[in-house]
């Protein structure tokens, strides 16, 4: 499905990427950890063709996709949803799931045509009860809450069909009870669309909870990787990043 | 095509268009005609130039560009007695266009203030043209002679009511396909842009593309403009596409507002009305439209249909928590 083969990127003399090589099995829920400046949203940025790595592959269904603008990355299937949640203001809801379904659809540029387009509707309301976000379709974007706020970001990623959905801190800014919310609806869109899942993610509870295999990247490289029982036991990072007090302990922790 | 927002809209063009026919008879004055003509010039530069400012974030400070080269080209080839009107118009409606299109392949790619100065530039590289090639365009003293009106499909448009009527039908003309425009899908991608370029391109958007199209379109609206004015003053000037032209079109959105469809309409009437009285008075009447623009910013902070849309917006918005809150 999606395999990193070899990922370098140096920013100056800073090297954010060193030689990274990771596999992610269709259907796959994987979190990556690690600490501040760990190279976690440079990962994402280097997927999905934000950023250009200096060597190395990125392979979507034996395809390299270094190189192809992140236009045609996110048309191939990898959808992304960003740290801080990047919307459309002064769209309602609807409006903007409606515009991202079009856009999908190749049909941006209809100009004879009126908006909402009626063949849309449907993915557009099955989009908004994935997520329940349905009461809220006309609300504008800028008056929703910062959770909702979230999950549109994310359900505007999944409007463009993804069979790779990564997912920068779904949970960022959000309480506790919030965040397994959060995690709980990202856990059964996972189920329900059977899609490959990759996110970032702090909150060491929710980590060792849903994640089927953790991923740990310290200075640009892979420190560890394995199942969460594996990752809880592993003593580099333990070291490294979980300390000592809380190995065995699935309580949500701050990152 | 969805019909019913159509449908309604164009019942509100029909409307418009009884609206502004009617008028002479309510007012006979014959010089109400000639402000709703300079009006409508002025209005459709203005709201062609909110296509780009209001709804896709693109602020152009060259717009005017295109409204001397539809007026110059209409104009020119007028002149020169080999077109009928609706010809010359369309020639210089297309001509604009692939004027549009290569300035805009140029600055569409560029960001905020350089994509303004780059068309402002553009702008000014036009204007030096007009005013240089003289054995063309007339230099400084604009295209002289007078534009002749050769009757065409029964129309005389050397008849002033007759202009008149024209004029009204091709500004509604073009209000619908502009409505339809930013009513399309294709208009709400351009809010998209407006909003998060960022995120469009990651929902798979053509940034670079979309915004080329909505230049063209502009341009080619603006240009309409420029046909209109050069009929009604029987000539081309290089004003026309000087940087203060297109500074008193963003005059005018500023006064109307940017969110609303009409807004620059509107604008364009408040500004040209202003422009009547102050001067009757003073010959200060920078002066005075400096200090109007200035409490309107200060003051309303957004143009005047954008201030009473939203004011109506949040009375409504108050409402349904009351209601909510019972």
């Amino acid at each position: 499905m999606l395999k990193v083969e070899n990922l370098y990127k140096a920013f100056g003399g800073v090297v954010a990427m060193n030689d990274v090589s990771l596999d992610f099995p269709a259907g796959s829920l994987t979190a990556i950890i690690g600490p501040n400046g760990a190279g976690k949203t440079t990962f994402f940025n280097l997927i999905s063709g934000h950023i250009r790595p200096d060597r190395g592959r990125v392979l979507f269904d034996g395809q390299d996709l270094v190189g192809l603008p992140s236009l045609e990355i996110v048309r191939r299937g990898i959808g992304r949803a960003f740290q801080v949640a990047s919307i459309f203001p002064s769209l309602t809801l609807r409006e903007s799931l409606m515009a991202a379904v079009i856009s999908h659809r190749r049909q941006s540029a209809q100009i004879f045509t009126r908006f909402p387009l009626q063949s849309a509707e449907d993915r557009v309301a099955e989009i908004m009860a994935l997520l329940e976000l349905t009461p809220k379709a006309n609300i504008e974007s800028r008056n929703l809450s910062h959770g909702d706020q979230k999950l549109l970001d994310i359900a505007l990623a999944l409007a463009m069909d993804p069979k790779v959905l990564l997912l920068d801190e779904p949970t960022a800014g959000m309480g506790s009870e919030e965040r397994w919310q959060m995690i709980d609806k990202v856990y059964r869109l996972w189920e329900a669309e059977k899609m490959t899942l990759i996110f970032i993610e702090h909150d060491m509870g929710i980590v060792f909870k849903i994640a089927q295999t953790i991923r740990v990247l310290k200075y640009g490289a892979v420190l560890a990787e394995g199942s969460p029982d594996e990752i809880r036991r592993n003593q580099d990072v333990i070291d490294a990043y979980l300390g000592t007090d809380h190995h065995a302990d699935p309580q949500p922790v701050e990152g | 095509m969805t019909g019913r927002g159509f449908l309604r809209d164009l019942a509100i063009a029909v409307a418009l268009l009884v609206v502004l026919l009617v008028l002479p008879t309510v007012v006979p004055h014959p010089a109400m005609r000639d402000f709703v003509i300079y009006v409508i010039a002025y209005g459709l530069l203005a709201m062609s130039l909110n296509l780009l400012v209001g709804f896709t974030g693109l602020v152009s400070f060259g717009h005017a560009a295109y409204f001397a080269s539809g007026a110059y080209i209409f104009g020119l080839l007028m002149q020169s007695g080999k077109f009928g009107i609706p010809l010359a118009m369309l020639i210089a409606i297309g001509g604009t266009a692939l004027l549009a299109l290569v300035i805009g392949a140029i600055c569409v790619r560029l960001k905020e203030i350089y994509f303004a100065f780059l068309t402002l530039a553009f702008q000014m590289f036009i204007h030096s043209i007009i005013l240089t090639w003289v054995s063309l365009t007339g230099g400084d003293q604009g295209l002289m002679g007078g534009i002749p009106r050769p009757p065409f499909l029964g129309i005389d448009l050397n008849n002033g009511m007759s202009l008149y009527v024209f004029c009204s039908v091709v500004f509604v003309v073009c209000m619908v396909i502009m409505r339809q425009v930013v009513q399309s899908p294709f208009g709400y991608t351009l809010r998209m842009i407006r909003d998060n370029p960022h995120r469009a391109n990651f929902l798979g958007v053509n940034v670079v593309r979309m915004k080329l199209a909505i230049f063209v379109i502009a341009g080619t609206m603006a240009s309409v403009g420029g046909i209109v004015m050069a009929l009604f003053v029987s000539g081309a000037y290089p004003e026309f596409g000087f940087w203060t032209t297109s500074g008193e079109a963003i005059f005018m959105i500023m006064l109307g507002g940017t969110q609303l469809f009409i807004g620059p309409f509107i604008g364009a009437i408040l500004l040209q009305t202003l422009n009547h009285y102050v001067t009757i008075y003073t010959e200060h009447h920078g002066l005075v439209l400096g200090i109007v623009i200035l409490v309107f910013v200060l003051g309303l902070r957004r143009g005047l249909a954008d201030f009473v849309y939203l004011w109506f917006q949040d009375r409504k918005t108050k409402q349904i928590e009351k209601e909510a809150g019972r």
